[in-house]
């Protein structure tokens, strides 16, 4: 089967252009503003995917990918007068390398014991960094307005921030398939069914959860160098924070977990969702209530998430909705 | 060198405190391998039941820690057949999750009713001066009702037949039922039993600090760390666990800057789980 | 397949479309959009600055409006709660901006939000006066929209310092204080000054904003003998730092702390409050004579009669925000952004406030030159707790109650 014939290319191809061309043809920066949420939702929850739904790892610290990729990025951005591209590239690298570290460590843990390490990572790091003077303390980085100016200035930079977050959000989303079908991505769901089956198998389960625990660090920590650079301050609290995390899984949750379309679509609606509620003064208030009864529903009822359902409801859908 | 002695001592009170806390916890993984992330949520109640109980009510909060504790029950029954029976067989994420969605809605609940906003027992007990430094009354007395309670609970587990139950099931759930142990009420008990410690623990927390509807992550963190220290599933190690965080956070802050001290508890938390995920205190530690 | 396709982009359509509703104000209205902290650490300040522009869009509405080539113009509010989260101000103020179509924008309350809040009006080339946002830094970023009401960081401690030298020059200091991004500018200033003026520094050390248990913090002070203690942050951990020096029986001649004691609502610690001095950026008792606006004692009548309870230096500031604002867009004649900028740049006016004048060099942009603080202490005056003025000379209403206790 040739790859254009493959339903799944279409649907991310489809996606990131209208998330580019909405905003982008009439140059609504409101809509702009709510896409590029959005997209960083997606980002994390696909990203995510493949530790809890493909590996069947359960990551509550990932934000510690988009913290730590957030303070390297205006690092290098600021205090060297790095570019923005090359600056969010080498902070991927870097997080990327560390997770590699990390996750030799931590993946010896399973189940419950795991999931507490992730935690305590990203407590540690953001106690860390509170510490480190280099990188202002607890009090984070300030972006200089001067560092838009390579970009056109500010009003320009944000529009080239945006485009620039949707082909990481296409990145993210093909990487997830990719994977998905590959052999490597076979091995990953072996390890999720049975990890000391998938041993014996000829899986080397140490090794792959390590790569894929790097692998899901990348995109998430460039989105981070992309978000802190457009907003302009980096602080500590607001780059680890853990309910940013939860609201991952929980995103990943109501799409279905393991599934491509899944985190996408559950990132979408979680994230409209989110800001419809955010500005209601009424609603703000509720905003984590309605998630939680969302959440518990899905997890009792419906652990499939919506793409799981329909997938039940209707099996031919299953082969478009990876 | 008093300073020293000082604010280990302290710490040492404050320990006790957390690890009240963290036995609630530990209770709840012991019994049945499930991580209770409802407990900040909880922990919180626990602070506002306190005051709501004194500031409004009126009279003394170690009294109100009782009714607290007895709504603290209740609420454990509720959260524990609405969200934590039916995913007990499942694997860990959905009861993670399923716990986690009930701490949503209760912090969410708790926001709208009370905002985030600064809450403040005005209370305070004589204390005792030494070399210069004062230990209040709260912390003591909050220190002895922490170790009562877990006195307490260690004699309920010993020496009653309901507590030898919640051990038996603990230990191996099926031949405990083929003892006749009805195992889905006593996991009921022993999940709402956690849930009333943490209450206890929150209630008492209230008569040290001003508190608000967020504080109870900081402590179910501290809580972790406190389990970790003693071993997941252990209620007596958690009390050690406890009281040797405390002394560790006494035991540094004279000597470096208090904002390291996150930092050295959460290195030290992820190293020891690595390293001895049964915890420090068990015989023969193995993964 | 076709259908599915045009089934999920219409989908798409409809959720995006749905968030996006413009609000469009009526021709002859001037939209003003902030964040105020309702809830969260900071409401206290925040909301008694929310008071202060209500205030102000009142009498000024009451009155005809802002007054532009002879129309007047009714003044509108926009605002949402922030919850005193950093990562709520920006994506408010961008929907301020891009959705509620705002003419202007005011700050949210305290250096670390408006930090957050600035760069957005920067990126949308929107004027933007702050009020409750001391930290130097950020205006040294390169804005060309933001103007400061406060007196800057460096101003706060400088009188207490010079007070203290004078009163017991051998005293010993302890700097405590929040790790915020003001409370450290205030601090290291603090630092540098007791330096010049060679008085002993025997502890400095920041805590979390959150900290709740002074204990570890209280104990390092009495272990390092500590005469004076200088420093706090916001509200919350101010009082909660009070009472804990109070209830541990800290033994100091001294304590100046930032912010938390000018609130009226500090009295309520009763006698753990005695003696505690506070930097102000404004006081009721000020005789400033305005060129415009109110005087001093007209605007704190009008607000003890409008909210029942004694307008502190927040409410001030916010009441100033939008006056020099108002005057602004009057001398404009329109709302141009960059004729407002320019009208905003040349402002050097005394009003009920004080004395108002803007850095226009583009390395301090819109960094307050103009204001004096006053250094205010909490003493007892027949069993009652007052807050007295005890510097400047100029307009002290008591003397400086030292040693405290």
């Amino acid at each position: 089967m040739s790859l254009l014939r493959q339903p799944m290319l279409w649907l991310i191809l489809g996606a990131m252009a209208l998330f580019a061309g909405l905003p982008g043809f009439g140059g609504d920066v409101a809509l702009r503003e709510g896409l590029f949420l959005t997209a960083i939702a997606i980002i994390l929850a696909s990203n995510l995917n493949l530790m809890i739904g493909y590996t069947g790892y359960v990551n509550f610290g990932n934000i510690v990918f988009f913290g730590l990729g957030g303070y390297f990025g205006v690092w290098l951005t600021t205090m060297h007068g790095w570019p923005l591209v090359p600056a969010a590239i080498v902070a991927a690298i870097l997080v990327s390398t560390i997770a590699l570290f990390f996750g030799l460590g931590i993946l010896r843990l399973r189940g419950s014991y795991f999931t507490l390490a992730t935690i305590g990572i990203n407590e540690a790091v953001r106690a860390l960094v509170s510490n480190i003077d280099a990188w202002g303390g607890s009090t984070g980085m300030y972006l200089s307005v001067s560092v838009y100016q390579p970009l056109g200035g500010p009003r320009q930079a944000l529009w080239i921030v945006y485009f620039l977050v949707i082909g990481i959000m296409g990145a993210s989303l093909f990487l997830s398939w990719f994977i998905r079908r590959s052999k490597f991505g076979l091995g990953l769901f072996a390890i999720r069914e049975d990890e000391d089956a998938a041993s014996v198998l000829g899986v080397h389960p140490a090794l792959y959860k390590s790569v894929i625990y790097s692998v899901s660090g990348f995109l998430p920590a460039m989105a981070g160098a992309l978000f802190f650079f457009k907003n302009g301050v980096i602080q500590p609290d607001q780059a680890f924070d853990l309910t940013m995390s939860t609201e991952a899984i929980v995103m990943l949750m109501l799409g279905g977990q393991g599934s491509v379309t899944g985190a996408a679509v559950g990132a979408f609606l979680y994230d409209q969702l989110r800001s419809t509620l955010l500005t209601s003064s009424m609603f703000s208030q509720f905003q984590l209530v309605i998630a939680g009864i969302l959440l518990l529903l899905i997890v009792l009822f419906v652990p499939g998430g919506l793409i799981g359902w329909i997938g039940e409801r209707w099996p031919r859908l299953r082969r478009v909705l990876e | 060198m008093f300073g020293v002695i000082a604010s280990m001592v302290d710490g040492l009170l404050l320990g006790a405190v957390y690890g009240l806390a963290a036995i609630g916890l530990t209770l709840i993984w012991g019994v049945m391998n499930i991580i209770n992330l409802t407990h900040g949520a909880l922990i919180a109640l626990g602070m506002f039941g306190v005051y709501f109980l004194t500031a409004r009510v009126g009279g003394s909060p170690y009294v109100a820690l009782l009714p607290v504790a007895v709504l603290g029950f209740v609420a454990g029954l509720a959260i524990y057949g609405l969200s934590v029976h039916r995913v007990i067989a499942r694997p860990p994420l959905m009861s993670l999750l399923s716990t986690f969605a009930v701490n949503m809605v209760i912090i969410g609940a708790g926001t709208a009713f009370w905002s985030t906003s600064i809450y403040n027992l005005p209370f305070s007990v004589p204390g005792i001066t030494w070399q210069g430094f004062t230990f209040t009354g709260a912390h003591m007395l909050a220190a002895a009702v922490a170790v009562v309670v877990a006195g307490a609970l260690y004699l309920f587990m010993r020496h009653t037949r309901l507590g030898k139950a919640i051990r038996a099931v603990a230990n191996n759930r099926q031949a405990a039922e083929l003892m006749g142990i009805p195992s889905g009420r006593i996991l009921a008990v022993a999940f709402a039993l956690g849930v009333a410690l943490a209450a206890v623990a929150g209630g008492l927390i209230a008569t040290l600090f001003p508190f608000t509807v967020l504080s109870g992550s900081g402590y179910q963190l501290k809580s972790f760390v406190v389990t970790v220290l003693g071993g997941l599933g252990n209620p007596a190690g958690a009390l050690v666990g406890g009281l040797l965080l405390g002394l560790i956070e006494g035991g540094v802050t004279p000597f470096i800057a208090v904002s390291w001290t996150p930092v050295i508890e959460f290195v030290l938390f992820v190293l020891i789980l690595i390293a001895f995920p049964k915890g420090l205190f068990a015989r023969g530690a193995a993964r | 397949m076709k259908r599915l396709w045009t089934a999920l982009a219409f989908a798409i359509i409809a959720l995006v479309g749905g968030g996006t509703r413009q609000t469009v104000a009526a021709a002859d209205t001037i939209t003003i959009g902030f964040t105020v902290s309702e809830t969260g650490a900071l409401n206290v300040d925040s909301l008694a600055q929310l008071h202060g522009f209500e205030l102000w869009r009142d009498q000024v509405n009451a009155a005809g409006g802002i007054k532009v080539g002879g129309k007047g113009y009714q003044i509108r509010f926009v605002s949402y709660d922030d919850q005193s989260r950093p990562d709520r101000v920006q994506q408010l103020y961008s929907r301020l901006i891009t959705q509620d179509n705002a003419d202007f924008l005011f700050s949210p309350y305290s250096s670390n939000l408006v930090a957050t809040a600035a760069i957005i009006s920067e990126q949308y080339g929107k004027v933007m006066l702050t009020t409750g946002a001391a930290e130097e830094k950020t205006y040294q970023l390169g804005n060309k929209y933001l103007f400061q009401l406060y007196s800057p960081a460096k101003d706060y401690l400088a009188a207490a310092m010079d007070l203290m030298k004078k009163k017991d020059p051998t005293a010993k200091v302890a700097l405590v204080y929040s790790d915020d991004g003001f409370s450290k500018a205030v601090a290291a200033a603090a630092k540098a000054r007791a330096k010049e003026l060679s008085q002993e520094v025997v502890m400095d050390e920041a805590y979390a904003p959150s900290t709740t248990d002074f204990g570890p913090i209280i104990n390092k002070m009495i272990g390092a003998h500590a005469d004076v203690m200088i420093g706090g942050g916001h509200y919350p951990d101010g009082t909660t730092l009070a009472r804990q020096m109070f209830d541990q029986k800290a033994p100091m001649k001294f304590v100046c702390m930032l912010v938390a004691p000018d609130s009226p609502q500090f009295a309520s610690l009763g006698d753990a409050a005695v003696g505690l001095a506070v930097p102000s950026q404004w006081e009721p008792s000020v005789t400033y004579k305005p060129q415009f606006g109110p005087d001093p004692a007209t605007f704190g009548r009008d607000f003890q009669a409008k909210y029942g309870i004694e307008a502190g230096y927040h409410a001030a500031g916010g009441y100033a925000a939008g006056l020099i604002l108002q005057q602004a867009i009057a001398k404009a004649g329109g709302l141009d952004q960059e004729k407002v900028t320019a009208a905003l740049n040349a402002t050097d006016a005394t009003i009920f406030y004080g004395h108002v004048k803007f850095a226009t060099d583009p390395q301090n942009h819109g960094l307050q030159l103009g204001h004096d603080m006053v250094l205010a202490q909490w003493q007892k005056k027949n069993g009652q707790l007052v807050k007295e003025v005890v510097w400047p000379d100029a307009a002290k209403t008591a003397d400086l109650l030292y040693p405290m206790r």
